[in-house]
């Protein structure tokens, strides 16, 4: 049983990991093509155009890997968490169902219309079929948001005899007040992945001198995109979403904080520390008296519960990893605020193109987006531990009862391989269009 | 509603079927017969912008059979776990295949990722007619030993195979001969319908000679459909009952066999477009035929003790079912609006480069 749950926990984190890195991407860069072309409608300049159709290239290759690591989400809910799929599938099969219907269709036909169709479609349907698919993207993003809020925080929902759920108010699954922070926030959060990617590339070939007109227009771009969207992801987002916990899963909520004492008068927020579950507390801990209370209840002396108030069976099962997830990705979050400030400064001087050193910042700073967003995930799922629908079920009885260990164990080493494969080809040709580079052409 | 639900389903899953089979049974042509660098790029191309958006039918097809049958949903697909991640890993290796083959021009790149759709089109088209067997043939739910059942509710699991492959043992796996026969009668139907298709969208020059071959399958496929008729018999004793109780029902196995009789004609048609559409006919009145054979039934169990799955025992609640008819005949629509669309806009031949994308 320990050795059941454990891999299919493992494959589950893995194949949802590397799934998430790809739609991150398509849901901020489909915002941003669409921008590139509207751009192109509204001034006629060609290299608005060719912009867009440079990182189109990128969006078809990063979508056709989201496609083929997703359709796997879909199939392991049955395969690996049978019982869990058994009990709630209603509730959650119901929005899953929705996003297949709704979103996947949208955004797969125009896809292929917006790739191959230019020619044929003429500039202004050409744009519409650009922002279906974007419309797609973040409808999916939704739904799927939808279902996991439902898990962190179930609504609308009876028990059955049978001990199933079933869904007795449609219109509380939408209305969840889990749904839309958490759904802005994760918006926010893949819209800072594009942008910093767009920035990233602009600076490389600034840098490199190479298509120096299209790596200013990048940068731009990327660094105004970069800049709202990193204010947003904490402030109001992140902000509402970290409310959300401390209201509903208050277990969850110290320790992401590693809050283990109840402290009178006000709660300090940490900045760094390291978690020590042997006996309970914070070592090395720097943190500053009363802001949390003052950021979660706006009081400095408001109340906030530690960890050791709470009955062991509903700790989190990872505290230290749910904590370091947590301020991973809060702190990165900090550091892109601040860089995106000084950039944006700098634009507006006109200095921006000469400054090598926020340049290089910008290209270094492409891989911790995804650093952020997965760390994010894993604040979300961790936190939600032992439980898999909060409150209701735990992650024990989720399983497939009939699926041995070692058939698990091989799957999940088959998936890692072949996503490793994956990753490496990704690269590979991602790198290949971006040395290439955007192409200029005569509009007529 | 329940009904509703199940021929919601099926449908869906038909359409994928006729869909994706296309797009399978053109990756099967790739592989055996397309020798030529210009043949082999006009294939793939030929199914560039469509394949992703049949692949959702499959999607949306599990999306609608994890929320209306749950129960089902997680019986079937735990039970089947293994051939269903081969079945992932083989629509990943599909989809990389074709997406990145034009991506880098070198003749070793390109022969990998050929190779690559080809073989895994011709498994997955394999697996999905073992798939079907499975379904008719049903299963031992529950692992009934000595009439015991060793799991609760019906849940089971099946090796790939087990040493006897007789879909008679007690204890059954995935393939026997008969699942892998009615594997064998997909690949050939496929080949066709994806040949149907390349003759359709392409003015391949190997186009005369798909023509020969889609005759000479159809005449594979002619003794097939004799053999399994009979074979059919051993599995299923009764196998016409629902028919018999509900004469209309014959519809379904009439359109198959007018698809099947149209394509011998695949030489004389005018239009090209005519032999996909006998081949699609066939298709839909296969599946339909058979999955009607067992209604309500959706995985019959071979032993006494534990009952067998049908779309009464593994529905959701009422309030579910019917909330959901709203939004889906919302997106149905829109589906139809999308597809309708999608095909007018890349209709007609490619030509050298594709859907006159230059
Ligand atoms: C670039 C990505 C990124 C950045 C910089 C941040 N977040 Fe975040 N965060 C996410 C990307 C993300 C995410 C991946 O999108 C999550 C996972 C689940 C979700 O809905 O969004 C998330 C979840 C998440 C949760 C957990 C909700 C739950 O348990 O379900 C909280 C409390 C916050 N965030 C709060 C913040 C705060 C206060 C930030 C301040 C800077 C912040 N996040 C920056
Ligand atoms: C609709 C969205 C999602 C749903 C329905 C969902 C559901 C689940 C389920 C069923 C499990 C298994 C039980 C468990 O161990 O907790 C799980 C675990 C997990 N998921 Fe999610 N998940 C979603 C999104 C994500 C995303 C986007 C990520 C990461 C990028 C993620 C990361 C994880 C991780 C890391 C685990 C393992 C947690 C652990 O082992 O303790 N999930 N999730
Ligand atoms: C466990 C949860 C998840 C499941 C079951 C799942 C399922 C899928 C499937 C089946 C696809 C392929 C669709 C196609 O063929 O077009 C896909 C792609 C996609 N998924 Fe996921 N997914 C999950 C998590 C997430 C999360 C957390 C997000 C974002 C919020 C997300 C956003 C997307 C998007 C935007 C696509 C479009 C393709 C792409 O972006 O590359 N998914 N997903």
């Amino acid at each position: 049983m320990e050795d059941m749950i454990f891999y299919d926990r493992l494959q589950f984190a893995f194949t949802i990991t590397f799934h998430y890195l790809f739609p991150q991407l398509t849901m901020g860069l489909s915002l941003m093509i669409v921008y590139f072309k509207w751009k192109f409608l509204r001034t006629n300049e060609s290299m608005f155009n060719d912009a867009a159709k440079f990182w189109m290239k990128i969006f078809a290759l990063n979508f056709a890997m989201g496609v083929v690591t997703g359709i796997p989400m879909e199939f392991q809910f049955g395969t690996n968490w049978a019982k869990f799929s058994e009990l709630t599938g209603g509730i959650i099969g119901q929005t899953l169902a929705m996003e297949g219907m709704f979103s996947f269709f949208l955004e797969s036909s125009f896809l292929g219309l917006f790739l191959f169709g230019e020619k044929l479609l003429g500039q202004k349907l050409h744009f519409l079929t650009g922002f279906l698919v974007f419309l797609g993207s973040w409808a999916s993003g939704y739904l799927i948001i939808a279902t996991h809020s439902w898990m962190q925080h179930p609504v609308g929902y009876e028990i059955l005899e049978n001990g199933r759920y079933v869904l007795n108010n449609f219109g509380d699954l939408f209305s969840n007040p889990w749904l839309i922070p958490a759904f802005l926030h994760n918006q926010m959060g893949s819209v800072i992945t594009s942008s910093f990617i767009v920035a990233g590339i602009g600076a490389f070939y600034i840098l490199s001198k190479k298509n120096v007109a299209f790596g200013k227009l990048f940068l731009k771009t990327g660094v105004i995109f970069g800049l709202i969207s990193s204010i947003l992801v904490a402030f109001p987002t992140g902000d509402l979403a970290a409310k959300n916990v401390a209201k509903y899963q208050p277990a969850a909520f110290a320790g992401m904080e590693g809050i283990f004492e109840t402290e009178e008068g006000g709660a300090e927020i940490v900045l760094i520390g390291q978690p020590d579950m042997e006996n309970k507390r914070l070592d090395n801990k720097i943190a500053v008296p009363n802001v949390l209370s003052f950021l979660t209840y706006q009081r400095w002396d408001a109340e906030i519960k530690g960890l050791n108030e709470f009955d062991e069976s509903v700790h989190p099962t990872n505290v230290p990893g749910l904590y370091y997830s947590y301020h991973i990705m809060v702190g990165l979050g900090t550091v892109f605020i601040g860089l995106m400030i000084l950039a944006t400064i700098q634009l507006f001087r006109k200095k921006l193109y000469q400054t090598k050193w926020i340049l290089w910042a910008l290209l270094f700073m492409i891989p911790f987006p995804y650093i952020a967003n997965t760390a994010g995930w894993y604040t979300a799922e961790l936190g939600r531990q032992p439980w898999l629908v909060y409150d209701l079920l735990r992650t024990v009885d989720g399983i497939s009862p009939t699926v041995s260990s070692g058939n698990t164990l091989f799957t999940l080493l088959g998936f890692v391989g072949l996503y490793f494969l994956l990753g490496l080809l990704f690269l590979l040709l991602a790198g290949k269009i971006i040395n290439k580079g955007p192409e200029t052409s005569k509009i007529d | 509603m329940e009904i509703f639900w199940y021929i919601v389903l099926m449908t869906i899953l038909t359409v994928y079927v006729i869909l994706d089979g296309y797009d399978f049974g053109a990756g099967i042509i790739h592989l055996f017969f397309a020798k030529k660098e210009k043949d082999k790029v006009l294939i793939t191309k030929s199914i560039g912008p469509f394949w992703d958006a049949n692949e959702v039918w499959l999607i949306a097809g599990g999306g609608i059979l994890f929320f209306a049958f749950p129960t089902l949903y997680a019986i079937s697909f735990s039970g089947f776990y293994l051939p269903l991640i081969m079945i992932l890993w083989l629509l990943i290796f599909r989809a990389i295949g074709l997406e990145l083959r034009g991506q880098i021009h070198n003749k070793i790149w390109e022969s990998i990722w050929d190779k690559a759709f080809g073989i895994s089109s011709l498994l997955l088209a394999l697996f999905f007619g073992v798939a079907l067997g499975n379904v008719i043939r049903g299963v031992n739910l529950g692992m009934v030993t000595d009439g015991v059942a060793v799991y609760e509710d019906a849940y089971f699991i099946l090796p790939l195979w087990n040493s006897t492959f007789s879909p008679q043992a007690e204890h059954l796996g995935v393939i026997d001969w008969f699942t892998l026969f009615l594997g064998i009668v997909s690949v050939v139907a496929l080949m066709i319908h994806g040949a149907n298709w390349i003759i359709f969208k392409t003015n391949s020059e190997l186009n005369p000679k798909l023509k020969k071959t889609v005759f000479n399958l159809n005449i594979v496929l002619l003794i097939l459909v004799i053999t399994s008729l009979s074979v059919w018999h051993i599995i299923e004793p009764d196998p016409f009952h629902n028919f018999i109780e509900n004469p209309w029902m014959f519809i379904f196995p009439i359109i198959c066999l007018v698809g099947l009789f149209g394509m011998f004609k695949v030489k004389q048609f005018k239009k090209d477009g005519t032999g996909f559409l006998f081949s699609s006919l066939f298709l839909f009145g296969g599946l339909t035929s058979t999955v009607a054979s067992i209604f309500p039934k959706v995985l019959p169990s071979t032993n006494d003790v534990v009952p067998s799955l049908d779309i009464y025992n593994t529905s959701t609640a009422e309030y579910g079912l019917s909330v959901g008819v709203y939004w889906f005949i919302i997106a149905i629509i829109l589906v139809a609006v999308y597809m309708f669309v999608q095909y007018r806009v890349f209709s007609g031949k490619m030509d050298d480069v594709g859907y006159g994308e230059h």
